[in-house]
Order: structure tokens, then sequence, then C-alpha cells
């Protein structure tokens, strides 16, 4: 059956093959923060904003294969977005609720400082009902998932007419089901 | 190819160019009447279409803004869009998957055989199965459909050999490949599947029956057929007699434009039909055209659905393929023993995973919500739909406060499910998670309805006027040179896909249309 990758299984050996390979650079690799590149070319959001919405993203379609490149990407748009001062309010209050709702809950400095998934997820159910939250979901599922990039790492395929259709391509080749 | 004056009178005019009024069209044009058919949307052809969901979606859905209310989820998920439809020329023949079935004999008799339901509105059809079997007929050679006038059936994919191999260990009897309305083998100057697994998004290649690749084509070479994309009709208007004599529309440049005819038919689905018939309202007709029953936009339907997902060890790759080619037809029987009147059919189904992230669980996120997306390759699907009950309370009305471009009230649907709706999902929901753990399901997904693809009843059709807006022949009982030729008709909605029932409906209309237009009785 032909089979296309599903979240990719890095190995040992490719794992230690990557690191070797990688620039020694610690100061390159600063995941989700208000320092990163990103982060700060925004224009009408904050860094803090920024980086808080990307983690934001990850914790409610969580995907552990999925590079934080796929969140930022997912998040692009919100900082065009506050150029319209209604919907700025909107980002940055939201933004600004979590970062409350941390310090209120976990005596933590803000969402970002967070460190464990669960205690992020507590606080996003907690405004769940929110029209920022609902905003940020629906956004979301479709500025994440309709990435062509990470299709392949969710078996999904895409486009198939040009290749022609699935006829010679496995559409029935299905081989595991009990003979009846 | 042919182009009418506005002023020519002599013209039968139809309003949108799907299932109905595009097979209409093509009937009309191919026995010498002049036809024009204005559609709301744009054209695009075979080659336009994109495999990609939501380009797509934005290329051919309806997303003109409707509102909602009702205890249905769709209307808290989807608030502004609660049907999945399309707007283009060929209409939701476009989206439709090709699932082609005829109706049973006892679902053109609800009331007789369910008897009186306490909160449904049921009737009898004025028609029976044994009048319209000709018609079906015809609409099966016309549209190709597999499995009858000798055309085999589609090759099964690997969605449809699970729940083979799923209703096989459950002791069902009736399942296959489908009567699908595309080509197993080339036919009709068209070729045959690829197995590309778009079909919701236009065929890539043809193999699909749509108005679009066959009736409207045809239609037009006769030279007696013409189609307006981009064009909404505001009004349908009439004269001291109270006959209609034409239609008001914004043409593609936005330009007010006036076409006279004979003959009126309206086939804009079963939301936007009634909207316009109540939107056509004068002094003469103060609730709407065709309206002293007052059953315009009543009683709309939009069958029982649901899908059943669910996740194997192994992969299944559910989306390569014919969408919707399988089908297992023994819950489609009436059978009160299940607790619930009617039936439903259990049919495969398959999103992408863009669709699979916006309606597997709408409003869901977390991670078991992302665990599921994960196992999206593993996941086989299927679609139940089944006969939901007419309720005089579900309804298209016009909204009290929202507004199109034109400044024409929007329609606003209500919908609230039946008891036998809920009870006959809860069937199916049980029976098509026994089908998958039967071989193996690790994780089983009810997904609840999504915007509705079929959408019926609006202006039911009656034996006498006070029950329901047209007669047997789609032509209304208060004004007899308007006529409704899609599925707003449906007296009942029955168990199965309704597009056959629409094309046989409409090849039937277009004879006893043209025979009325002779003897000069319109």
């Amino acid at each position: 059956m032909k089979t296309i990758d599903k979240p990719e299984q890095i190995g040992r050996r490719g794992f230690l093959a990557a690191t070797a390979a990688a620039p020694a650079a610690a100061s390159l690799i600063v995941g989700i923060s208000a320092d990163a590149a990103w982060a700060q070319e925004a224009k009408n959001l904050t860094p803090h904003a920024m980086a808080t919405l990307v983690k934001a993203a990850r914790d409610i379609f969580p995907h552990d294969h999925l590079a934080d490149k796929y969140y930022v990407a997912a998040c692009a748009a919100y900082d065009a977005l506050a150029a319209d001062a209604g919907k700025k309010a909107m980002l940055m209050d939201g933004v600004a609720r979590l970062d409350e709702d941390a310090a209120a809950k976990f005596k933590a400095a803000n969402y970002l400082a967070l460190n464990w998934e669960a205690d992020r997820v507590a606080i996003l159910q907690g405004i769940a009902h929110t029209p920022f939250f609902a905003k940020l979901r629906s956004d979301l599922v479709v500025t994440l998932y309709n990435q062509k990039e990470l299709w392949p790492k969710f078996g999904y395929e895409g486009a198939s007419a040009d290749k022609g259709g699935y006829i010679n391509r496995g559409f029935a080749d299905i081989d595991w089901l009990p003979t009846t | 190819m042919a182009k009418f004056d506005l002023n020519d009178d002599s013209v039968v005019c139809i309003i949108g160019s799907g299932a109905g009024g595009g097979t209409l069209g093509n009937e009309l044009a191919q026995r010498g009447i002049k036809v024009v058919i204005l559609e709301a949307g744009g054209r695009s052809e075979t080659q336009d279409f994109f495999n990609d969901e939501w380009d797509s979606f934005t290329q051919l859905a309806w997303t003109d803004m409707r509102t909602t209310s009702g205890s249905w989820r769709v209307a808290k998920d989807f608030a502004n869009l609660p049907a999945w439809i399309v707007k283009a020329v060929g209409g939701s023949t476009v989206h439709w998957a090709g699932a082609s079935l005829r109706f049973q004999e006892h679902e053109f008799k609800t009331r007789t055989t369910y008897g009186a339901l306490p909160g449904a509105n049921l009737h009898d059809w004025p028609i029976t199965l044994a009048e319209m079997e000709p018609y079906y007929t015809k609409a099966e050679f016309k549209m190709g459909v597999t499995g009858t006038n000798g055309i085999p059936r589609l090759p099964g994919n690997n969605n449809y050999k699970v729940l083979a191999a799923g209703a096989a260990k459950l002791g069902y009897k009736e399942f296959h490949s489908g009567n699908m309305a595309i080509n197993s083998q080339p036919r009709d100057g068209r070729g045959s599947c690829q197995q590309i697994g778009f079909c919701f998004q236009g065929c890539k290649s043809g193999a699909k029956w749509s108005t679009l690749v066959s009736e409207i084509p045809k239609g037009e070479a006769t030279g007696n057929m013409e189609v307006r994309p981009g064009s909404m009709v505001h009004k349908i208007e009439h004269d001291a007699s109270g006959k209609v004599t034409g239609v008001v529309y914004m043409d593609s440049k936005g330009v007010t434009q006036r076409q006279k005819a004979r003959v009126v038919a309206v086939a804009g689905n079963s939301i936007e039909s009634p909207r316009l018939l109540l939107n056509s309202a004068s002094s003469m007709y103060p609730d709407g055209l065709a309206n002293s029953s007052g059953q315009v936009g009543r009683n709309y339907m939009r069958h029982m659905t649901a899908s059943v997902y669910a996740t194997f060890e192994k992969p299944v790759h559910m989306y390569r393929g014919t969408t919707m080619a399988g089908i297992v037809r023994d819950e489609a029987r009436h059978d009160t023993k299940r607790g619930f009147v009617g039936g439903y059919e259990m049919e495969t189904l398959s999103l992408g995973l863009p669709f699979m992230a916006a309606f597997l669980d709408p409003g869901g996120w977390g991670r078991s919500f992302t665990s599921a997306m994960e196992d999206f390759p593993h996941m086989a699907g299927m679609w139940l739909v089944g006969e939901d009950m007419a309720r005089e309370t579900n309804r298209i009305t016009l909204d009290p406060v929202a507004k199109d471009k034109q400044g024409l009230p929007v329609a606003s649907v209500h919908f609230d499910d039946h008891a036998n709706d809920i009870a006959m999902r809860n069937h199916g929901f049980q029976q098509g998670a026994a089908i998958y753990e039967s071989v193996g399901a690790t994780r089983v997904f009810d997904t609840t309805p999504y915007p509705s693809t079929h959408n019926m009843g609006t202006n039911r059709m009656s034996e006498k006027a006070r029950d329901g807006v047209v007669n047997k022949y789609g032509q209304t009982h208060d004004i007899k040179n308007l006529f409704v030729s899609d599925g707003s008709q449906f007296t009942s909605g029955a168990a199965c896909n309704p597009t056959l029932t629409i094309v046989s409906l409409a090849i039937r209309q277009a004879e006893n249309m043209a025979g009325m237009m002779q003897r000069k009785e319109i």
C-alpha cells in the first residue's frame, strides 16, 4: 500500500547528524519569544503580543511534529489586521487578558512564562467564551491547516488531477482489511 | 449561441441553472422553445476548477449573507452559512457528489405511511412512484447513472472497501459502490472517472454529470437557449390579471434589467426560491407570489445528516478516489422497530485535511482534536443521510434587518430537528460506529451535520391549493404561468440524495409545460 509520511520521526542517528550540522549558536534558536525576528518585525502589534498569539495558537492546535514556523505563519496576518484600531484593541486586550489570568491563576509574569501547556490550556479554557478566543480559533483552523507545506506531515496529498488522479496511484490499494 | 431581446415576451425565463433549472432549460430548448436562464453566479468551466478545498469554496460557494436561527448546531457554528451550495453556472450540480437514487414507493406517501406525527407537517405527494418511474428512467439515462442502463459501477476505493468490509461483518446485504452519475466508462462525449477525489470541488475530468457539462452546452447548441451568468433576480413582476410578465434582475455589470417572459420558472434552490417569491410581494399578492396557502418558505427540509469518521491502526487514505462511490442501503427501509419512521442511507464520504479541520468538530480545539487530525491518513468516513420530517416552523423568512447589496432582505433560515430526526441520527451513529469497529476502528467520531447541502420543501407540491405552493407539475396553484423547478417542490425528502428526483421532475415538467404552451393554456 502506498503511504506517505505521517508525522515524521527522526531517529537517533538522524537527530545527531542534524545537530552536528547546525551552527553552534544557541542564540539563533529563540523559540516562541518576543525576541524572535518574526515578533520584532511586527508593526502594529507589540512583539510580546505577536509571541503570545503564536504561543496561544500552538496551545489551541498543538501538533508536536510541527515546527514553530507554521504557527508563526498562521498568525502572520494579525499584525496587518491590527492596522485597524478596533481589531488592534481586540487583539491587544485579548493578550492582556491572557497575561492577567496567568498572573492571577499561577502568579506567573505572563502567559508566555507559563512552562506547562496544561496551565496555559486552563487559561484558554477560561476565555473560551470570548470573541477574542472564538476569532483566534476560527481563523487558525484555516490559517494553520490550509498551509500546503504542512499537508504531507498529516499524510494528506492535496491536488491530484495534475497527477492523473489516483486511478493508477493507489485509490484502492488497502491491503489490511479482513477478507469476507 | 442564442441571444434574446429583453422585450421578447415569448421566452421562458428560468431563474437558476442547477439540477432543476439547467435540465428544464435544455429539455425546453430541445423542443424548440426559447429559453433565457438567469444565473446569479459566474461561469467556470471544467478546466477552471481547483483541487483545493478553500480555493474552490471561494470560487463556487454561495457565500452571500444569510442568517440563521433554531436549535440546530449549524446556527451556532456557521451562523451565516446555513447551506453549502453553489453560486455558479451549473448550480449545485457542480458541487454534488453524484449519488443518484430513486425514492422508494412509500416515500411519496409519507402521511399515509407514517401517520399524523406530532410536530410534523406530513403530506403525500400528488404523484406516485409509478408515475415517476418513466422519468427516473430518462434521468438515469441522461445522467449516465452507474448500475442502470447496463452501465458498470465504479470501482470501490479504499474508503469504500472499509465500509463494505464492515457492512459484511455486520450482516448488511445491500452495499455496493453506488448509483453514481459519474462515468465509469467514456459516455456522452465525456471521459471516465480518474479517481481524482475532488468531486465536491467541480470534477476536473468532466466524468461527473452536471448541468454545466451536459444540459447547458446541449441546450445552447440548439440555438434556443441563452444563459446569462452574473444575473441576480430581485423580483418577479405580474400584470393586473395576476399573471407573471417577467423578472427584474441586476446583470453582471451591476445594471438593473427587466426580462419579459411568457413563463417564469424559479429554480434557485430551496433558500433563494422562496426568498424571491416573498421579495416579489405586491399589492395584489401582499404575502408574496404563489403564497395564498401561506406555505411559501415553510416545511424546509435538509435531511437527517451526520457523519461517522473512524481511525484505524493502519492507513486508509480515504480521500483518494471518488468521494461518494459507496453505499449501504439496508437502513433505508421504513421500520418503526428502530424507534423512528423513515430510513437513512450510509454513503462513503471524505474531506481533505483543510475541511476535516473545519468540519470534524466545529469549535473543537486542544489535544483531543489535534490527535484526531494527526490520524487523518488512517481515517475512514461515511455520511448518514436520511429522511427528516417536514415542519411548518422550519422555514425560510425574510430577515427583518439584514439586507443584500441591492437592499433586499436576505433569507433567514430557521431549523429545529424533529424528535424523529434525532432518534434516526442516534441510530445512524450507533450503526456507523458498529461498521467501523467490526473491522478494527480504534476511535470513532460522531460528526455533527455540515451546513445543508440538501435543501428541500420550501415551495412544496400538494394536491390541494391550501396545502402547498405548486401542483404535480411544479406549476404554482395561484399563478398558472409561474413554476417552481427545483428541490423546493418536494413534499417530503425521502432518505436519498435529491438530485435524481429534481432532474426527473424537471424532465416531466418540461414535457407538461411544452404541452400547456402548445395548447395556449399558458
